[in-house]
């Protein structure tokens, strides 16, 4: 009889099938359970693509990416967050999901553990137990991590702590004090640190501090971003590791073997987007605050309390009032108002009682949905 | 340009309320700030942006975008005859420009002859006037950063972690 791999059979499929089967084919409905911009990539980007095929760049390219784009990349970093890396510092990958990938498979063993800061984004902990170790979840009341969570859960077996910040699905972002002190903690206990900061990027009071940026980390962290959210990038697939040539070195084995390299093509918009795509990425970000601006009142307005989300384009509000479980509110919203959110269990430890709403929709859905959460929050 | 002209000016139904929300300011104050451009004449008016196109029978309008060099007049610049000639009701716009001619005018009329006349009758007889050239309209893509010919809707995921 032909079987399948253990790990990848006992793996639960993500979300809860049940609600995301009614969602996935819906025709009528306002969705804001989307995780990507409501933007398409900036026409300047496009063109140049159009250009790059026109010169007939469609061949593989180095496993670690394009040098122009590598040197670019490592620009950027150095220009918006201070973090130092030489464009030999930087693979380039198939999004940020299999640096993320890779980057387990990099470091862990059988057996290691991983701690994860929950509610978080779905694919850390499916992947580290697919890399054959056990994620150990840490959560805090306010969402906000701390060092002292993180610190609790460490063990013998602990070996990397993954951040993701400003995170999803609360938008809640580290400060840099915490951030200084996660740092302290994965010296102290001798811990890698996978920091994905692919929302860095939409920060919006505050300044996006990287933990790549406090001194004498570079050795350990190993820092992941992309194009897909801040550039209204998601369907091109490409994003990038910025870590130690030593870690680069192991890493880019799996990269070739597994990927050979992210798609010219993308690597091309890429380069386009961080030489010239600043001012619409800064645009795209105002409208992304005024949304979160308005989410964050009107949600509170109508008892959905939740704090200001400090990046991203995720509001997590609770639902406490409903008397409803996350997936019972969800189901209950779509059935009745045809409103799309995503139940927060989903995202792991302390998501239950609250629900994703990302704000990357039209204005006038947004107040549309509103209305309607309202209308059933009233009707229960 | 100022936040909330610069909202209005994409989409001019939006409330003093939503506007306030989105910027964190009191609806007061965005109340306050429309009154005062609606009177200094920041914010001429409120219009709707229309796909003529799309209109059920409509009469063929004729549009004609006329080059005109003229004589500067001293002391008035080409103040003075560009105020003569925007009067015209059939006058919908009108720019001073650089390069090989004046002033650019943006004429409307019920058909050609309508605007022939209205070229070769108003405008070059004017005194200033040394040449005109007159252009036709034939179709419009995209007005004052609108796309009238609305892409194909995009498909997305109704759900994406």
């Amino acid at each position: 009889m032909l079987r399948f791999n253990n790990r990848i059979e006992q793996m639960p499929p993500s979300g809860i099938r049940k609600f995301f089967d009614l969602v996935i084919d819906a025709k009528d409905i306002i969705s804001l359970g989307v995780g990507e911009p409501d933007f398409v990539t900036p026409w300047h980007v496009r063109e140049r693509v159009f250009y790059s095929l026109e010169q007939g760049r469609t061949s593989y390219t180095s496993n670690w990416g394009l040098m122009e784009l590598r040197k670019e990349t490592a620009k950027y970093l150095k220009d918006r967050f201070a973090v130092n890396y030489d464009a030999s510092e930087i693979m380039i990958t198939v999004g940020v999901s299999e640096a993320v990938d890779i980057a387990l498979r990099t470091i862990l063993n059988e057996g290691d553990e991983v701690i994860l800061p929950e509610p978080t984004y779905v694919c850390y902990r499916p992947l580290a137990e697919l890399a054959g170790a056990k994620a150990v979840a840490v959560s805090n009341p306010s969402f906000k991590i701390t060092a002292d969570d993180i610190e609790k859960a460490v063990t013998p077996k602990s070996k990397v702590i993954i951040l993701s910040y400003p995170s999803n699905p609360t938008g809640y972002t580290i400060d840099r004090a915490e951030i200084e002190k996660i740092a302290e903690i994965a010296r102290k206990h001798d811990l890698w640190i996978i920091s994905d900061e692919i929302y860095g990027e939409l920060t919006y009071e505050k300044e996006h501090f990287s933990i790549a940026a406090v001194p004498g980390m570079k050795d350990r962290v190993i820092l992941m971003n992309g194009f897909s959210k801040a550039f209204a990038m998601t369907g091109w697939r490409l994003g990038y590791i910025a870590a130690s040539n030593d870690f680069l070195a192991q890493a880019v084995k799996i990269h070739q073997y597994a990927a050979l390299c992210a798609p010219i093509m993308a690597q091309y918009a890429a380069i386009e987007s961080l030489q010239r795509g600043m001012p619409e990425m800064e645009e795209m970000k105002k409208s992304y605050w005024r949304r979160r601006n308005y989410m964050f009142e009107a949600l509170n307005k109508i008892g959905m309390t939740v704090n200001r989300p400090e990046g991203a384009f995720y509001i997590f509000p609770s639902i406490e009032r409903s008397k409803l479980s996350s997936e019972e509110f969800a189901l209950g919203l779509l059935e009745k108002q045809r409103v799309a959110v995503i139940p927060g269990d989903v995202f792991g430890l302390g998501g239950e009682g609250r629900v994703r709403i990302c704000y990357a929709i039209d204005f006038e859905l947004l107040k549309e949905c509103v209305a309607r959460m309202e209308k059933f929050i009233k009707s229960l | 340009m100022n936040e909330i002209a610069e909202l209005l000016q994409k989409d001019a139904r939006l409330t003093p309320e939503d506007i306030a929300s989105m910027l964190n300011k009191s609806v007061e104050d965005v109340r306050e700030k429309i009154r005062q451009m609606e009177d200094d004449g920041t914010i001429i008016k409120y219009s709707a942006v229309i796909n003529e196109e799309k209109l059920p029978k409509q009469k063929d309008k004729v549009v004609a975008f006329i080059e005109i060099q003229v004589q500067p007049e001293r002391e008035k610049g080409f103040d003075a005859i560009a105020e003569r000639i925007y009067q015209f009701p059939q006058v919908t716009s009108l720019y001073l420009m650089s390069g090989r001619y004046d002033l650019l005018v943006v004429v409307e009329g019920d058909n050609l002859k309508d605007v022939a006349f209205f070229v070769s009758d108003k405008l070059s007889t004017l005194d200033n006037v040394k040449s005109t050239a007159t252009h036709f309209l034939l179709k419009k893509y995209k007005e004052n950063g609108t796309m009238l010919f609305k892409q194909n809707k995009l498909e997305r995921l109704n759900v994406a972690l």
